[in-house]
């Protein structure tokens, strides 16, 4: 199909999601997880300033450009590798086709204590 | 005990908003929030990003945004409880409501609206294993009063601009030793702190470990050493009376979770057919924090949301009274003595 694109997530449990994603909508990896109500929170809205959209990409087609704001969240977050990116900075475009990703484990920072 | 009619839990832009339209029909609000400054989110995370769907204003950035919109309530005197989150709802025998802080602050009012957004900020906390042991006994993520710090020697972990603000501000002689830690080598933080902190590593003022990270913590009772790794040198161990990972704030449903509300996908579910009314009588949830079929997460929709909320919570306060849409270009807005 025309504009569509086929992406592989691999969720924290490791199961894999295949998940047609459409590439004229302007919609970013972060958006396309939660709109197949995958656990990403995205809690910042996309703007690289919480990580809770953070992904290991795992095919090697797709550059690792990491843009400033995106780096200097990242070198604020836990569990960052080589390959991490925010979900809400990779733009959905035809060139993704294939890209597979892995969901970052999810940090737990909440207590009762907290409030 | 604080009273008034409407007790607004979370004072971003849409629990702000409520005021104003609770006082085009002259009913009084008190704001409750976990942050110290009011703008919720729009002041907290993103003050100097531009908004571009507020109707009528083609483009304001968030801070100015919430500045506006205290000018715009301030005829109306809302009261506000700030750096205190609402931690419990109790329903009183005259259908009442009293809702306390954590720092036991009871506010007393017939209408709760709950605009509380993502929830509660709190730290984020870096996943360092004995963290928690050492909370309170060398390990803090807010500092409440700098004094404690002095003739400390204090760690600092973090790139933004609260771990070099307050890495500048208490190695100018409050703190006997400042070591900052980040584990990059650039700062997400204002040119001009990111100056200073530097000059101040320069001149030996501050001591500045880049590409460093904290792995772990130890002591007996409190905190005295820190192991970290370095690019460059590998594992070293500093000793330390303090250690502040300010890694900035991020929000959680928190407490809310705990009031006997229908939550789904972390909100609270609301009667969007009418009044934005949750599952308990008196108590409306509006903005961010709420959930319907169709929902969507804007400012905009938020306000449109508190203007149908505080319709029915007049109609709550005075079953009786009779009371007409009143337009502000024809009655100007009447503000509170």
């Amino acid at each position: 199909m025309e504009n569509i694109i086929n992406i592989t997530v691999v969720d924290r449990e490791g199961k894999e999601h295949k998940l047609e994603a459409p590439t004229d909508m302007n919609m970013n990896m972060m958006e396309l997880c939660k709109s197949y109500e995958l656990p990403v929170a995205g809690t910042c809205g996309g703007m690289a300033m919480c990580a809770s959209c953070q992904m290991y990409v795992l095919t090697d087609h797709v550059p690792i450009q990491r843009n400033y704001d995106e780096q200097a969240m990242l070198d604020e977050a836990w569990n960052v590798e080589d390959n991490s990116r925010l979900g809400c900075q990779i733009n959905l475009t035809n060139e993704l086709e294939g890209l597979k990703v892995q969901l970052a484990p999810h940090v737990e920072e909440e207590s009762e204590d907290d409030w | 005990m604080i009273e008034t009619d409407i007790i607004i839990i979370g004072a971003g832009p849409v629990g702000l908003f409520t005021v104003f339209e609770a006082g085009l029909l002259k009913l009084h609000c008190h704001l409750i929030d976990a942050l110290p400054q009011p703008g919720g989110q729009c002041s907290e995370i993103y003050p100097k990003k531009p908004i571009y769907d507020i109707p009528g204003i083609p483009e304001i950035l968030a801070g100015d945004l919430v500045k506006d919109l205290l000018k715009q309530i301030e005829p109306f005197k809302p009261g506000f409880t700030l750096g205190d989150p609402a931690i419990d709802i109790e329903e009183t025998a005259d259908n009442q409501f009293i809702v306390t802080t954590k720092e036991g602050i009871k506010h007393k009012a017939p209408n709760i609206a709950i605009a509380g957004g993502l929830g509660v900020f709190i730290p984020r906390k870096p996943p360092v294993p004995e963290l928690k042991q050492f909370e309170g006994k060398g390990v803090e993520y807010i500092i409440k009063d700098p004094e404690d710090y002095r003739g400390k020697n204090v760690v600092i972990s973090g790139g933004g601009d609260s771990a070099l603000d307050w890495a500048i501000f208490l190695a100018e002689g409050v703190a006997k030793k400042v070591t900052l830690i980040h584990r990059s080598q650039s700062f997400r933080a204002h040119p001009d702190s990111v100056q200073k902190a530097m000059d101040m590593a320069e001149s030996g003022k501050i001591k500045m470990l880049l590409d460093a990270e904290v792995k772990s913590i130890g002591g007996n009772e409190k905190l005295s050493d820190i192991h970290i790794t370095t690019k460059a040198d590998g594992p070293v161990t500093l000793n330390a009376d303090n250690w502040l990972p300010l890694f900035g704030l991020t929000p959680k449903l928190g407490p809310i979770a705990n009031w006997g509300l229908l939550i789904e996908k972390n909100a609270i579910k609301v009667d969007n057919s009418t009044d934005y009314s949750t599952n308990r009588d008196g108590i409306y949830a509006i903005g961010d924090v709420n959930t319907y079929p169709g929902k969507l997460k804007l400012i905009l929709c938020g306000f449109h949301e508190a203007t149908l909320m505080v319709q029915s919570a007049f109609k709550r306060i005075y079953p009786d009274k009779k009371n007409v849409l009143k337009y502000t270009t024809v009655s100007g807005v009447n503000g509170f003595e």
